[in-house]
């Protein structure tokens, strides 16, 4: 599904090399996690994925489904089936949660030459889909998360995700900054979304959010590079021993 | 003071193409006072204060400088709209494209024809609010309009008027010059919309006095017409009573110069009045608020929401004084000025005041110009929405606040479509 080669990226406004080689593959229908200290390189890694400015790649590639995707505009990213929870999801003032969401949806499938939903599907769509992530009609309502809460814009990033269907999702720090009930609720979307042609990456700093989405694979991330996969018990090593025996391992 | 000789020369060349309408001895005298009026103020020229963000030379030639009359399908605003059309072809009423001037708890008349009566109650407002606004600042082509101009209506609500007033404004000859003065009193506990659109003339000067008598109500939707070389200068004075309502909203698209004044004073207790503006240039447009609001009575809100979109050299200007007169307790007044700049080039001019001689009030203001969010645009883009859609999606959520001043759906949602059409027309290459 997801495939980065060789990935090196450095600031486009200063001379500093952030990604420094990053090979990774996620397969189809795999769930992979990215763990990594502070400043390793997690978040620009997503952002350079779904094709932020700021960023100049200077070597490597990332392909979804084998179709280059550093060579396109981020909005054809998203239509090509690649979403990014972001780790601060953007405050829109003035527009309102459901004309953003259904402009996206609408603008994804006339990118893709398919039909537009029409008003009444979407509503019965959203409705329902909130509803299981218990978002009410009043946030629904509101402008992009606007005056909302971190749990609540975590939340609403899911609530994005399950309603435009991608097949790649980047999860940055999804469940940083939710209680234990709203981790849960989280998690179930995203169990609820995991299926043979979907693939995700969860960036996260806890095992506890690996205990609720079972990830295939772990890879650690450090100083912008993947420096070591594993299992799944390689993220209750982490928990237990911070990172600094494994990068005394690799180093 | 005397004036300068230069300032008088200008102000004298310019009266002498003008003709002053004859009428009933009332309306004579109160030309003739608004034409010695304008004689003792002069024309404005670039050393006014109240001038600074705007060069008037174009406003006071003798001539109106030509303008071309827009060379596109333009489809009329407010088309859905059940209303009253009053048309007026480059400052000319005219009755054959116009409805018939009739209509339930109003009173409609041809300028010339109430102030040709010797009794009417038009008399007491013809310049009067104007003349009241003339003080503390001087406001040279509202006392010109009052002395020359040549047609306009007045309106007189006694009840709930059923439908909107509207006043369709069409620009066929690009030499144009067109003065026209409307007087419009709604009484107490009656309730009136008042619509305009249309570019006008060539050179378009308007004047609007206002009087909303208590518990009363007015709205006033404008549309500013998109021919881009045309030129206005326009005020609108209103005066509200107790408990009276006063909602206005202008959108001006193009035109090479407008300059909008407000003058408006509450003299009511529980008053409520809102005037906002949304604007969009580019390229040769400068566009200028200019508003006055005076509070003089107990527990009454303002707001003052102005919005500008400019690029490719686009100059807005905003100033806007809140005045609280000794006495006027808790009043809440608000102000919010603020320009999105979608390239270097534009420029945003502004001059917020608040001027307060009451001690339990509460007022604030704003002035703020930037560009458009990049985070707001990738966060857009990166959920599929491409890179123009989710500029426009953010430009119209800048103008929100302006336009959600307009209360009835159906006009704004009109309002919104031109907006859009305009976003559309101009998109960043
Ligand atoms: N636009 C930018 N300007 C300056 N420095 C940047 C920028 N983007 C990233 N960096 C730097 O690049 C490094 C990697 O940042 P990044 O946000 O990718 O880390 P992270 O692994 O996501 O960290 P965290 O776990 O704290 O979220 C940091 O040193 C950060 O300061
Ligand atoms: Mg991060």
């Amino acid at each position: 599904m997801l495939k980065i080669n060789n990935l090196h990226v450095k600031l486009e406004e200063e001379d500093k090399q952030i990604l420094k080689g990053v090979d990774l593959e996620v397969p189809a229908g795999k769930v992979h996690a990215i763990m990594g200290p502070n400043g390793s390189g997690k978040s620009t890694l997503s952002y350079v994925l779904s094709g932020k400015d700021g960023y100049e790649v200077t070597e490597g590639s990332a392909t979804l489904e084998g179709e280059e995707l550093l060579d396109l505009d981020p909005e054809e990213r998203a239509a090509a089936g690649l979403f990014l929870a972001f780790q601060y999801p953007v405050e829109i003032p003035g527009v309102g949660n459901m004309t953003f969401l259904r402009t996206a949806m609408n603008s994804q499938r006339k990118a893709r030459g398919e039909d537009e939903l029409s008003a009444a599907d979407f509503l019965k769509l959203i409705r329902e889909k909130a509803k299981s992530l218990e978002i009410d009609a009043d946030m629904l309502k509101r402008p992009v998360n606007v005056g909302f809460s971190g749990g609540e814009k975590k939340r609403n990033e899911i609530l994005q995700m399950a309603m435009l269907e991608p097949k790649m999702c980047i999860l940055d720090e999804t469940d940083s900054g939710l209680d234990v009930d709203a981790m849960k609720l989280v998690a179930e979307g995203v169990n609820a979304l995991r299926a043979e042609g979907r693939s995700f990456l969860v960036i996260t700093h806890y095992q506890r959010l690996l205990d609720h989405i079972k990830p295939d694979v772990v890879h650690i991330m450090a100083d912008g590079r993947i420096v070591k996969s594993g299992g799944p018990e390689l993220a209750l090593e982490v928990e237990n021993n911070g990172y600094h025996d494994i990068l005394a391992e690799v180093a | 003071m005397a004036l300068p000789q230069a300032k008088l020369d200008a102000t004298q060349a310019r009266i002498a193409q003008l003709e002053m309408p004859e009428g009933a001895a009332w309306s004579n005298a109160a030309r003739q006072d608004a034409a010695s009026r304008l004689r003792a103020m002069g024309l404005p020229g670039p050393r006014d204060e109240y001038w600074r963000f705007t060069r008037p030379d174009a406003l006071n030639a003798p001539e109106a400088p030509s303008a071309a009359v827009l060379d596109a399908e333009v489809p009329p605003l407010f088309d859905d709209i059940d209303r009253l059309r009053i048309v007026f072809r480059d400052g000319e009423f005219d009755a054959m494209a116009s409805d018939d001037l009739s209509l339930e708890n109003l009173e409609i008349e041809r300028l010339s024809d109430a102030t040709s009566k010797d009794i009417h109650w038009a008399k007491d407002l013809y310049g009067v609010l104007e003349t009241r606004g003339q003080t503390p600042v001087a406001r040279p082509f509202a006392a010109m309009n009052t002395a020359f101009a040549t047609d306009g209506v007045v309106l007189r609500a006694t009840g709930k008027v059923s439908k909107p007033v509207s006043l369709v404004y069409l620009h066929e000859n690009t030499e144009s010059d067109a003065i026209l003065h409307f007087v419009i009193r709604v009484e107490e506990g009656a309730d009136l919309t008042v619509l305009e659109s249309g570019p006008a003339a060539a050179r378009f000067n308007k004047c609007m006095e206002v009087e909303i008598a208590d518990r009363a109500a007015f709205h006033h939707v404008r549309a500013q017409g998109r021919d881009h070389e045309r030129l206005a200068v326009t005020h609108l004075f209103a005066r509200l009573g107790e408990e009276s309502t006063f909602k206005s909203l202008t959108l001006t698209v193009n035109g090479r110069l407008t300059r909008n004044e407000a003058v408006v004073e509450v003299t009511g207790d529980n008053a409520i009045a809102h005037i906002a503006g949304a604007a969009v240039g580019d390229g040769d447009f400068h566009h200028d608020d200019t508003v006055f609001i005076t509070h003089d009575a107990i527990n009454c809100e303002s707001r003052q929401v102005f919005k500008k979109v400019l690029r490719n050299g686009a100059v807005g200007a905003f100033q806007g004084k809140i005045l609280v007169k000794a006495g006027a307790q808790k009043t809440d007044g608000y102000q919010i000025s603020q320009a999105l700049l979608l390239d270097e080039d534009a420029q945003f001019l502004a001059k917020p005041e608040l001027e307060i001689y009451a001690d339990d009030v509460a007022c604030s203001h704003g002035s703020t110009s930037g560009a458009i969010d990049e985070e707001a645009l990738f966060y857009l883009r990166s959920r599929g929405v491409p890179s123009a859609e989710a500029q426009d999606l953010l430009t119209l959520a800048f103008l929100a606040e302006a336009i959600e001043e307009i209360e009835d759906e159906t006009i704004a949602d009109d309002i919104l479509s031109r907006l859009e059409g305009w976003l559309q027309r101009h998109r960043s290459a």
